[in-house]
């Protein structure tokens, strides 16, 4: 079999890529002639790229969800102040940056392992109050002004409970919360058919913080979680979906925005 | 052009590179948030003046093979996967979901080289650079790919394929 030149597995795909040289382009052909097989594999190989671009570039009309380009600018602002007031601040913020990352683990994102912290125990909390039927909460939503000024007050920060209704839920009270480093607040709301979820809010030291929305199983219960300069949230379900709790963390999210 | 704005202008194509990556939508789009996020503060790693777009998938493709590795105790979303994938395309028309299924089932770094390849068109040099892998492994991945994948879509039948062009 060695009437022609060789030709090299590289180049069969790089002939059914189009990428093949064209001096090359004839040897390859007059080989795949002389080998039917070989032909029909080159040319499925063509095809799988066809296959794959009808399959996926649909994504690319996709509307690109809020959160993403808020992900993908939220530096930007914090780049333009670096590079106004100098590089002593780039250096400050650099070593800022990469506090975070020793703080959090190597593999996960910055400052990941904390919000995990807060997220397992939001899930922990959930699973304490909401299978409660006679004593959920420790003061009902019909005192809701008295719920949210006593633990804005024992917080040290203002702490809304977020309207829901449009999402099917209603406050169903709070309660306070011992917390890793203070006291935290933690709302429940349910459906109309009983399925509950709860809010988290813990008050952050470090004010200055934003983090996009992550999610996380613990067991049965899913968590959506963030942090937003004055506090972290963290919104768990053991009843809605995981697409339903992100509805709801991202009403939640609105309403804290000012 | 800041980066942010580049940034912006290139979540369509990381979000497609993400969900035939990993699958479904949710997935993905966090996958893609988690890129974003380490992008940012890896950017002094970046040489300007190269491919962004390559350095990206750079990025995405660790944060995948991290979370790969974190999720596998914990996360139940993915399992029994590849199992369901087993079943041949019957039908005339070539279905999505088994292409999906099908990708699903290639060992991770052969995935990433076909998708690389295939999908987002970048050079061979490219996804040796994306991947910091040499040359000849990429080929050799890209062909046990292709192999394997067509192996598992088309079954006995090669011609399937040709529905979708």
């Amino acid at each position: 079999m060695s009437e022609e030149p060789q030709v090299t597995e590289a180049e069969l795909h790089a002939y059914a890529d189009g990428r093949l040289a064209p001096e090359r382009r004839a040897a390859v052909e007059t080989w795949l002639a002389a080998r039917a097989e070989e032909a029909e594999r080159v040319a499925d190989f063509h095809r799988l790229g066809g296959a794959l671009r009808a399959a996926y570039d649909p994504v690319l009309d996709e509307p690109v969800p809020p959160r993403l380009e808020r992900v993908a600018r939220r530096h930007s602002d914090w780049r333009r102040f670096a590079v106004a007031a100098g590089w002593a601040v780039l250096g400050f913020a650099a070593g800022l940056i990469a506090g975070w990352q020793v703080a959090g683990t190597r593999a996960a994102p910055v400052a990941a392992s904390d919000g995990i912290l807060m997220a397992r125990r939001a899930a922990i909390a959930h699973v304490t109050y909401s299978p409660e039927v006679r004593h959920p909460v420790e003061v009902g939503a019909d005192q809701e002004p008295h719920l949210v000024a006593w633990l804005s007050k024992r917080l040290g920060v203002k702490v809304l409970a977020p309207k829901l209704d449009e999402a099917g839920l209603a406050l169903v009270g709070g309660r306070l919360l011992p917390g890793e480093s203070g006291p935290v607040a933690h709302f429940m709301y349910q459906t109309q058919n009983g399925r509950r979820m709860t809010m988290y809010v813990r008050a952050e030291s470090s004010k200055n913080r934003e983090t996009a929305f992550r999610y996380s199983r613990e067991n049965s219960v899913g968590v959506f979680y963030w942090i937003d300069r004055d506090c972290g949230y963290a919104i768990a379900s053991a009843d809605l979906t995981r697409d339903e709790l992100l509805g709801v963390a991202t009403m939640v999210y609105k309403q804290l925005e000012p | 052009m800041n980066e942010a704005e580049r940034l912006v202008e290139l979540i369509p194509r990381l979000r497609r590179y993400a969900r035939a990556l990993a699958g479904d939508r949710a997935t993905a789009d966090d996958l893609v948030q988690d890129t974003l996020e380490r992008a940012w503060s890896k950017l002094h790693l970046y040489r300007r003046g190269t491919d962004l777009r390559a350095w990206l998938f750079t990025v995405m493709h660790n944060v995948h093979v991290n979370r790969v590795r974190a999720a596998r105790p914990t996360d139940p979303i993915d399992e029994g996967m590849p199992e369901l994938a087993t079943r041949a395309p019957q039908g005339d028309a070539l279905l999505v979901r088994d292409l999906d299924r099908a990708i699903a089932r290639l060992p991770d770094e052969q995935r990433a080289v076909l998708l690389l390849v295939a999908l987002e068109d970048l050079s061979y040099e490219e996804v040796a650079q994306s991947l910091a892998i040499p040359i000849g492994t990429v080929m050799s991945r890209l062909s046990r790919a292709r192999d394997k994948l067509r192996a598992i879509m088309m079954g006995g039948a090669a011609a399937k394929l040709k529905v979708v062009r």
